[in-house]
């Protein structure tokens, strides 16, 4: 699984790089974990509030930290 | 050792002066007006009226005024900025959300206002968002021969939080600047207290009633986050200038920004557009300045153009629109903060 977070490096987008391994260590899952700054990065997926996450290509979501059952839903959607 | 007496003793004050009455009674409501916003108004509402197929004076319009409710610093700037451009309505809107964003968010407001004084908050805010309009449209009048390709359309996730009635908001936001107005007023303390401990009260019925599960704990770590992001800042910001005005002699201001001279006003542009200020920073450098002397008209050509422009965020912007845009973008921020303050100066007097 790859897993990138997006975001300039505001506050909230490093508490949700933090939110990520946390959740995978709870859920026990191994993942690529990479943090994308470039900001023409982030537009190529077509994201303008950060910070966003994106699982296996797929932007889950964006603007807001999620809570952590709504990070297990998104890592269990695209675990196997 | 006197001197630094001296210095030491200037950033206590200036810290002790931001600590009275006034300006706290302001910036407590406004932090938890900035939460709920965060928290309720949802994003890509805004955002759909950025988007390429939107009509592109309601996207100026949009531009023009959602700073109010999305932008608190450059990190939600940038990236709304870069995405205006390069996936949804193009350079005008987004230049005009670029400039006005920054200036226009409640803290910045509140502050300007409660800490320099409402006829300096409200031309910040009103001259922000008319400059932003003017600057936005100039940039697509000049580039309108090369509108750049586009990387596709805005993707807008639908939020699983439905979104709640208008006028539920429009009534909750208004409860809270009406708290917010009412503590920065001159009213008797005792009328103040009452009046806000009952608009308190309304306000927690209208989350008891109409708030779901976990939004209000949302609100509350949102605001904190504001908090801890700004006020750290804020105080040292503060106590730096208090420590840095005590020594500076005032006919050194005077000399520069004394009167409203275009000249004078061209250099507190300059100043701003060049240097970095960090989020609500550049208030506590005008009141210095101001308290030294500097005339109303520069200080708000620097309140202008301070926080719209710095060398760090003309690097993210290069990198958006390139070097061309980007150069033109700087010249207009500081001929159109020049005029505003120039202008502002002349009314002020």
């Amino acid at each position: 699984m790859n897993i990138e977070v997006l975001g300039t490096g505001c506050a909230k987008c490093k508490q949700l790089e933090k939110d990520i391994y946390n959740a995978l260590a709870e859920l026990d899952v191994a993942a690529d974990v990479s943090k994308v700054e470039d900001i023409k990065k982030i537009m190529s997926y077509k994201v303008m509030i950060t910070p966003a996450l994106v699982i296996n290509g797929k932007v889950k979501l964006s603007g807001k930290l999620p809570k952590k059952d709504e990070l297990h839903k998104y890592i269990n959607e695209e675990k196997d | 050792m006197e001197l630094l007496t001296t210095m030491f003793m200037g950033g206590v004050n200036e810290l002790l002066e931001y600590l009275s009455a006034h300006v706290i009674t302001c910036l407590v409501p406004a932090f938890f007006i900035a939460g709920a916003m965060a928290v309720l108004v949802t994003k890509g509402a805004v955002i759909k009226y950025f988007g390429a197929q939107a009509k592109r004076s309601v996207a100026y319009l949009v531009a023009s005024v959602s700073g109010m409710l999305l932008a608190v610093c450059s990190c939600t700037v940038l990236p709304l900025f870069a995405g205006i451009y390069s996936l949804g309505a193009g350079l005008g809107p987004a230049v005009t959300f670029l400039y006005s964003g920054p200036a226009i968010n409640i803290l910045a407001i509140a502050l300007t206002g409660s800490a320099i004084g409402w006829h300096m908050g409200i031309a910040r805010g009103v001259g922000a968002v008319l400059f932003s309009l003017v600057i936005g449209i100039i940039m697509s009048v000049i580039f309108h021969k090369d509108e750049q390709a586009r990387l596709g359309e805005i993707e807008i996730i639908p939020e699983e939080s439905l979104e709640k009635p208008g006028a539920f908001l429009v009534t909750f936001f208004g409860v809270m600047v009406a708290i917010l107005i009412i503590s920065t007023s001159n009213l008797q303390p005792w009328i103040k207290i009452a009046l806000d401990i009952s608009l308190i009260n309304s306000i927690a019925l209208m989350v008891y009633h109409y708030f779901r599960e976990g939004e209000f704990q949302s609100w509350m770590q949102e605001t904190w986050s504001l908090v801890k992001l700004v006020v750290p800042t804020l105080i040292a910001g503060v106590f730096i200038v208090g420590v840095v005005t005590s020594i500076l002699p005032p006919e050194w201001i005077a000399g520069y920004v004394g009167d409203n001279s275009l000249t004078a006003n061209i250099a507190a542009s300059l100043v701003g557009a060049l240097f970095y200020f960090s989020t609500l920073t550049e208030v506590p450098i005008v009141r210095g300045l101001m308290n030294l002397g500097m005339n109303p008209g520069p200080a708000l050509a620097l309140l202008l153009a301070g926080p719209a422009v710095s060398i760090p965020n003309l690097l993210v912007i290069n990198r958006i629109m390139g070097f061309k845009k980007t150069a033109v973008y700087f010249v207009l921020v500081v001929i159109m903060a020049t005029l505003t303050g120039w202008i502002y100066g002349i009314l002020a007097a």
